[in-house]
């Protein structure tokens, strides 16, 4: 038992329930206790990624039931990682937001923190059903976000989004049904100790539900034939909010390596490596898609936007190899791509402010204020993404590329990975280009200048980029043993003897 | 009763995808209440179905499963309020977009008595 582990958890939560009651105080108090939350929230992820780098499970059993009986809180190094990326990219979305997103409705702050909770709750959960409680605390703190500020742009693709992560819900509520029916337990320790154990005429409906249950992160993640949402619904939020989402489709891909190397991992018996074969190919036409998307796009958000959908693919395509090195790799460019891309939508954000009507259009528009700045960190992003040298992308893409071992996998990936990397080049020279360098005669009449709080942000998420490679050494050694602790399940199912509190202690 | 139980399902199930497939806001919102109904039930199922059993061990000579009877109730009430959420969206879209398409647009191609229907709900 360690109560560190709700620390991350409560924080964002009492945070968020002070904020409803807090209508009508002073915005300028609202503000510092908001951002004040987020700054314990990021203390509380460093705390316990310092806890989890000695490589032990820690546990947190809610009201001190046995597992599998109740329902346990799990830190790994994996956890750990996903704790920090988020509370990380929160800080600096949340500096964002209080220039100016924040007044444009009420209860951003709460829904913002509530997001945070919801993630955290995900990343740290050990049982199935939380994980899905956990999906929905997200998912409508995202629905408020997403719709934050109003306007007939964001209904649209907000309903969808809706209706889509409802239908998501449903199937995940049917695939925990089935996996339940069977194993008679939910607690994800529990399930990698019982599926070895199912009789083979219970088999499919295990199965089955297994690969519901893909279909459902793959909803989340966007993997391609359930991705057309994203784009649409991710351009059209404000920019914190977009930035922020940067990491949503990340928890697509947590669940996804969560469950699949734990419950459905090498030891699984019958059911071993579940769904790893579906996962590579459809990683790759995922990126591919992404690549066509980013040079179809008319505007820097829905470039951006795609951008996401690359980087899943990119990810997933080395979680397939379903090899430790391949893992690792995709972690150390989870970290890389969350990053960068939020940055690159607050970028974005500044960039459309500065232009007038043009706004984000990647067509030719007088010349911006500021070009020079804004210029500089949207060409960091775009380096960072397009997998050059000398920023963290071109790292990440070489620890994948190496991950791969010689044969027709090798080939595929290799080449994807090349081609779609130039490609993506293109498409960032070609809206960069036209957005800075082409200008017409004219003054844009905005005068909406850039305040510090926005360009500090924006500026720093651009530059971790550099921070990544500064310490690649280090990030990498903790990939590595994360991988290696994922791909040993052998240690997460001993949480089931870990030692509760006894009426002693 | 199992079979009942599994067509009830499957009718629940299968109404609930067609109505979504309709791509109007209210028949979207009334299948995705069907779907939810169908699969609060189809959660209810998977701790086996019993009849005299209560959820307490000690209590009776039969006992149920009482796990997947809390899994429905939080099931439910999560589904309520997102359901609440989607009438609130769908009534908005209506407002901002003046047509029920879920893409907020009128198709050119509407048969008549269609567009006459989206016009009766403004």
């Amino acid at each position: 038992m360690n109560h560190w582990l709700t620390a991350p958890i409560l924080i964002p939560l009492l945070g968020g329930v002070l904020q409803i009651f807090m209508s009508y105080a002073p915005m300028q108090l609202r503000r510092t206790l908001a951002l004040g939350t987020t700054v314990m929230m990021l203390v509380a992820a460093v705390v316990l990624l310092g806890l989890a780098d000695d490589g032990a499970y820690r546990m947190y059993a809610f009201g001190n039931w046995q597992p599998p009986f109740g329902i346990v809180l799990v830190l790994d190094r994996l956890a750990a990682l996903m704790l920090m990326v988020t509370a990380v990219l929160a800080l600096f979305c949340h500096i964002y937001s209080i220039c100016k997103t924040d007044t444009q409705g009420p209860h951003f702050h709460t829904l913002f923190l509530f997001q945070l909770a919801g993630l955290n709750i995900a990343f740290l959960t050990g049982d199935l059903f939380n994980l899905f409680v956990a999906f929905e605390i997200l998912l409508i703190a995202s629905y408020g976000l997403l719709l934050h500020g109003g306007g007939t742009t964001r209904t649209v693709p907000g309903l969808h989004y809706v209706v889509l992560n409802l239908i998501g819900s449903a199937l995940f509520l049917i695939s925990v049904g089935m996996i339940y029916s069977v194993t008679g337990t939910l607690n994800m320790s529990d399930l990698a100790v019982q599926v070895p154990k199912i009789s083979s005429e219970e088999l499919p409906l295990v199965k089955a539900g297994g690969m519901l249950l893909l279909v459902v992160f793959g909803l989340k993640a966007a993997i391609l034939p359930l991705c057309f949402w994203l784009p649409r619904a991710y351009a059209s939020a404000t920019a914190p909010v977009a930035a922020l989402f940067a990491v949503m489709t990340k928890v697509g891909i947590y669940a996804i390596l969560r469950v699949y190397t734990l419950i459905f991992g090498d030891d699984a018996g019958e059911l071993a490596n579940l769904g790893m074969d579906w996962i590579f190919p459809f990683a790759l036409i995922t990126l591919t898609v992404g690549v066509i998307g980013l040079l179809g796009s008319r505007t820097l958000k829905t470039l951006i936007a795609w951008q996401v959908i690359i980087s899943v693919g990119t990810l997933l395509a080395a979680i397939g190899l379903n090899t430790s090195a391949g893992t690792s790799a995709a972690l150390f460019y989870l970290i890389n791509t969350t990053w960068v891309v939020g940055g690159l939508f607050l970028v974005v954000d500044l960039v459309s402010n500065q232009r007038g009507s043009a706004s984000d259009k990647i067509v030719t528009a007088p010349r911006m204020r500021n070009r020079g700045l804004l210029g500089t960190l949207f060409f960091l992003g775009a380096t960072a993404n397009a997998g050059l040298p000398p920023l963290s992308g071109f790292f990440a893409k070489l620890l994948i590329l190496q991950a791969v071992t010689p044969g027709i996998e090798m080939a595929f990936l290799w080449s994807i990975i090349l081609i779609g990397g130039f490609f993506t080049l293109i498409a960032y020279s070609h809206a960069g280009s036209i957005v800075f360098w082409r200008n017409n005669e004219g003054h844009i009449e905005s005068d909406s200048k850039l305040t510090l709080p926005v360009t500090a942000s924006a500026t720093a998420l651009i530059g971790l980029s550099i921070v990544i490679v500064a310490l690649a050494g280090p990030i990498s050694r903790y990939t590595d043993a994360t991988a290696a602790q994922l791909h040993n399940p052998a240690g997460y199912i001993e949480i089931l003897q870990m030692p509760v509190i006894t009426e002693g202690e | 009763m199992e079979l009942v139980f599994a067509l009830i399902i499957g009718t629940l199930t299968s109404t609930g995808v067609y109505l979504l497939l309709r791509a109007r806001t209210f028949p979207v919102v009334v299948g995705l209440t069907l779907l939810s109904y169908g699969v609060n039930l189809f959660l209810f199922s998977t701790g086996r179905l019993s009849t005299d059993g209560q959820p307490i061990i000690g209590g009776a000579e039969a006992y149920s499963d009482p796990l997947p009877q809390a899994l429905v109730l939080t099931a439910i009430v999560i589904g309520f309020a997102m359901t609440a959420f989607l009438v609130a969206l769908a009534l908005r879209s209506l407002a901002d977009t003046r047509v029920d398409h879920v893409d907020g647009t009128r198709r050119q191609a509407t048969p008549p008595e269609q567009t006459d229907a989206g016009e009766n709900n403004q």
